[in-house]
């Protein structure tokens, strides 16, 4: 990576380095890496051939298709919402604010069969939402909506909570400065603010699609499961194991797992590459 | 944080504010607060004394028992976990961090049943460790330590990722001065280091021990689903829905609601008194 | 009071496995809708150990889709007896030496104590008319039934049609692929399991007919009785054999193995039987059968072994990944 120049800049000084890295790497390879090597060697099991055949297959496609797809719609709408909720949360005060905090954490908390659950109810055809929707026309029960808004709602905390601090770390004078030059606020955003947030934006985004790209507790109960149509791809993960076919599941979550990883390992070099560029100020 | 000395610039006197404002509420409240009260309104439905009752059912006392058990093992350990990485990542260079960091992540853009089942090609019966645990009588899978082990890689990046950016950002300084007086590394953490992210570490293990209670995927996986024995309280959500027993259901789920209601409330009233 | 309740529970998660009187303890895994019918036979039972040799039994319940269950047993949940609605998942325990290879002759009627057939169940009224698996087909009818390529339930009730359009169309396959292709294209949701398509269809309210088991769409008329919904059996269905299965190697570690195996057997005694069929299965035991004749309408019943020759080869024709279910489910 890109450390070369590092330890010309500072030596390292801090005790617990080995201490620190060596239970970090302990806990990480018994905790995550073994099993996740586990899943690895099941999916290599059944050859480059059977591998290919099976991601390549007209309905894994499908659902990679109808899986990234609600993912992405999922994640423009977080992204758009965690922006707003980000900026009123930190610059406004108004009655009802800390609730209003503490109620963006809820979607990690609940349990995801829960949120399901609850939302299969509101939208179907009978239920709070639904009803209302229905009559307008809208079906979004056993559609892809189903499937987008399970997804919205599992992510939501990401962008907020990392947009938040940066947020709240940023440093009023320049936006003062611009004020004073009689700027105007959309401008002082776009130019100042916008460009500040963007890596901690951009990473929270990234999160968010990853989570969703997973996500299957809550999306089963309001997706229809139709292949080809609301079938998503942990799903078809799922069906395999049904039929006991062990390798071709870890072969669709290896799949997953590895769009998944590629987006995050993006996201966090963007992220470490901008605290180096903010430090020395 | 360490804005105090600079407040934001002052509101303008334009529409703007409370069009955003009105906006995040009304999301809010059709995304996350319709939910919510409806799982409270579904509990309630039948009134209270049926509330009570699936509430003290034996299964479901069984399953708070146990979820609270899993969550007080999981919490601890991956706070540990979380300050150890993020003291490695933070307080120190070395090349990989942005591999390291995103391997810590790995839990998150992973479906918790895959990891469920990552766990059953390990341990399970047929596992790369099986045959061992069997002639050992050890059991894994299906058991406690199935459940808490699952748990422990659903909710691994949770303190991590809350401790580590305020490390990055309260660089390193205070910690060297510290070095420089001859403080020995455990002193350096618990008198400069600890009292710095004590905020971000406690909010870390709310949403952990949140998450904790509240997974179900994996769970589903290794635990069997034996009534009244391996069940958690998500499972038993699960398991009175398909009972046919929908209120019972939501019952139970909205004891899961408080759980993290009260949890964040708890998480809001500390960070008011860190603070101020 | 709650709280001396949460003590016990956790005295008990505490002692776990060693109970301070001795006393048998087994474990059934079962499949996913068989919960009020082990809530009604368990008790019954325990009675039953209990007069015979003086000992008490608990029985420990645990109950999901079928194959979801014998994943699990494969991998090390310790179950003593199984009580499964697929024949196929006590074969890949046999397969695996968990059970003994000729489980089917271990006990009576091919080790299948109780039976049951698809079955509809309508909306009040039965608004859409629907009688039959042909009607299942008209444009403005939407059956609502579990995933097959997940649930036992679901592949039931795909075989179930699919033997019955083979019957009316003098055994044309191409026929009888159209037929459960066409049904399948109108279902609007697919759950995993068999009860939570039961949910969809009775909380819910979507589509117009619930295609299960006729001990749970009988049952459901019963628990939902102010909802008006009606059972209907409809003029030929698939023979559904309830397979039961000593899982050998887990008994035998645990010294299971003779209170288990009553507990099998004992699923054939008269007493059982009848509980069995209050609970709405169909019973070998000629009394009992006829007692409860008027609650089980006459149905042709075809099996799986004359029309389809054998669970292996519908394993390998119509289930098999790019299968025969494959073809007429996934490239609609």
């Amino acid at each position: 990576m890109t450390d070369v120049a590092a330890p010309i800049r500072r030596k390292r000084v801090l005790p617990g380095f080995t201490l620190s890295l060596g239970t970090t790497l302990l806990y990480l390879t018994l905790i995550i890496l073994i099993p996740v090597l586990a899943l690895v060697l099941k999916g290599a099991e059944i050859g480059p051939e059977r591998f290919l055949r099976i991601i390549t297959s007209p309905r894994t496609l499908a659902a990679l298709k109808i899986t990234v797809t609600a993912a992405a719609v999922a994640t423009l709408f977080n992204a758009l919402y965690g922006l707003l909720m980000a900026w009123v949360l930190v610059r406004y005060e108004f009655p009802g604010k800390r609730l209003l905090d503490a109620l963006m954490d809820i979607p990690f908390a609940l349990p995801t069969a829960v949120a399901g659950l609850a939302l299969t109810a509101l939208f179907s055809a009978n239920g709070w939402f639904g009803s209302v929707l229905e009559s307008a026309g809208i079906s979004v029960v056993y559609t892809i909506w189903g499937i987008i808004i399970a997804m919205t709602f599992t992510s939501i905390p990401f962008v907020v909570r990392t947009v938040q601090p940066v947020l709240e770390d940023l440093d009023p004078t320049l936006e003062q400065a611009a004020v004073t030059l009689g700027a105007r606020p959309w401008t002082i955003f776009t130019r100042i603010v916008f460009p500040a947030i963007l890596p901690a934006f951009l990473a929270g985004s990234t999160i968010a699609f990853a989570r969703s790209l997973g996500e299957f507790g809550a999306v089963v109960f309001i997706a229809g499961n139709k292949p080809n149509e609301t079938e998503i791809a942990s799903l078809l993960a799922f069906i395999r194991l049904e039929e006991y076919d062990y390798a071709g599941a870890a072969a669709i979550a290896l799949v997953l797992l590895i769009m998944a990883l590629t987006l995050l390992l993006i996201s966090n070099l963007i992220q470490i590459w901008s605290a180096r560029h903010r430090e020395p100020r | 944080m360490n804005t105090l000395a600079l407040s934001p610039p002052r509101p303008r006197a334009s529409l703007v504010p409370k069009l955003l404002i009105g906006l995040a509420v009304v999301l809010t409240a059709l995304l996350v607060i319709a939910p919510l009260t409806y799982i409270f309104y579904r509990a309630l439905s039948e009134g209270w004394a049926v509330y009570a009752k699936n509430i003290t059912d034996p299964q479901t006392l069984h399953a708070i028992w146990l979820t609270a058990l899993v969550a007080l093992i999981v919490v601890p350990v991956n706070m540990a976990f979380g300050i150890a990485a993020a003291w490695a990542v933070a307080k120190h260079r070395f090349p990989g961090r942005g591999l390291l960091v995103t391997l810590i992540e790995i839990p998150f853009s992973i479906s918790p049943i895959i990891a469920g089942i990552c766990y059953l090609l390990l341990y399970g019966r047929q596992g790369l460790l099986g045959p061992f645990l069997l002639e050992h009588d050890l059991k894994i899978m299906f058991a406690l330590p199935g459940i808490v082990l699952v748990t422990m890689f659903v909710t691994a990046p949770f303190v991590a990722r809350e401790v580590l950016p305020l490390m990055q950002a309260q660089g390193t300084e205070q910690e060297e001065a510290a070095v420089t007086l001859g403080a020995s590394g455990w002193q350096i953490f618990r008198r400069v280091t600890l009292p710095n992210i004590k905020w971000a570490l406690l909010y870390g293990a709310v949403l952990c021990s949140a998450r904790a209670v509240g997974e179900f995927g994996g769970v589903s996986v290794v635990s069997g689903n034996v009534r009244g024995q391996t069940n958690t309280l998500p499972l038993q959500v699960e398991l009175l829905f398909n009972d046919l027993n929908v209120v019972g259901a939501f019952a139970a789920a909205s004891t899961l609601t408080l759980i993290a209601l009260v949890a964040l409330v708890v998480k809001s009233l500390l960070e008011v008194r860190g603070k101020g | 009071m709650i709280l001396s309740k949460f003590r016990a529970a956790a005295l008990a998660l505490a002692i776990g496995a060693t109970p301070a009187v001795a006393q048998d303890k087994i474990l059934n895994v079962s499949y996913d809708i068989a919960r009020e019918l082990f809530e009604a036979l368990n008790p019954e039972f325990q009675k039953h150990w209990q007069e015979k040799t003086g000992r008490t039994v608990t029985i420990d319940q645990s109950h999901g889709g079928s194959s979801k269950q014998a994943r699990a047993i494969l991998e090390g949940l310790d179950a003593d007896v199984v009580t499964f609605n697929q024949e196929t998942d006590v074969d890949v325990l046999a397969k695996a030496g968990l059970v003994a290879e000729d489980w089917r002759n271990a006990f009576p009627n091919g080790a299948s104590p109780y039976y049951s057939l698809p079955a509809f169940l309508v909306r009040e009224g039965n608004p859409k008319n629907i009688k039959d698996w042909s009607d299942l087909t008209r444009d403005d009818v939407q059956a609502v039934f579990p995933n097959p390529k997940t649930s036992g339930n679901g592949r039931y009730t795909y075989l179930a049609a699919y033997a019955y359009a083979l019957e009316q169309n003098g055994g044309d396959q191409a026929k009888a692929q159209e037929f459960v292709r066409k049904i399948l294209s109108q279902v609007p949701v697919f759950d995993t399991g068999g009860r939570a398509a039961t949910q969809t269809f009775a909380e819910r309210e979507i589509g117009d007919v619930l295609i299960t088991f006729e001990a749970e769409t009988a049952g459901i008329a019963k628990q939902y009785a102010d909802r008006g919904f009606v059972a209907v059996t409809p003029s030929t269905s698939l023979f559904a054999a309830f397979p039961i299965a000593l899982v050998a190697q887990n008994a035998e570690r645990k010294g299971t193995t003779e209170v288990s195996t009553e507990y099998l057997n004992w699923l054939y005694s008269p007493e059982a039987q009848d509980t069995l069929a209050e609970n709405h299965y169909r019973v070998t035991d000629k009394d009992v059968a006829a007692k409860f004749a008027d609650q089980q309408p006459e149905v042709k019943l075809l099996t799986v072994d004359d029309v389809f020759g054998g669970w292996d080869k519908v394993t390998e024709e119509h289930f098999a990944e790019g299968g025969i279910l494959d073809q007429v489910f996934v490239n609609q």
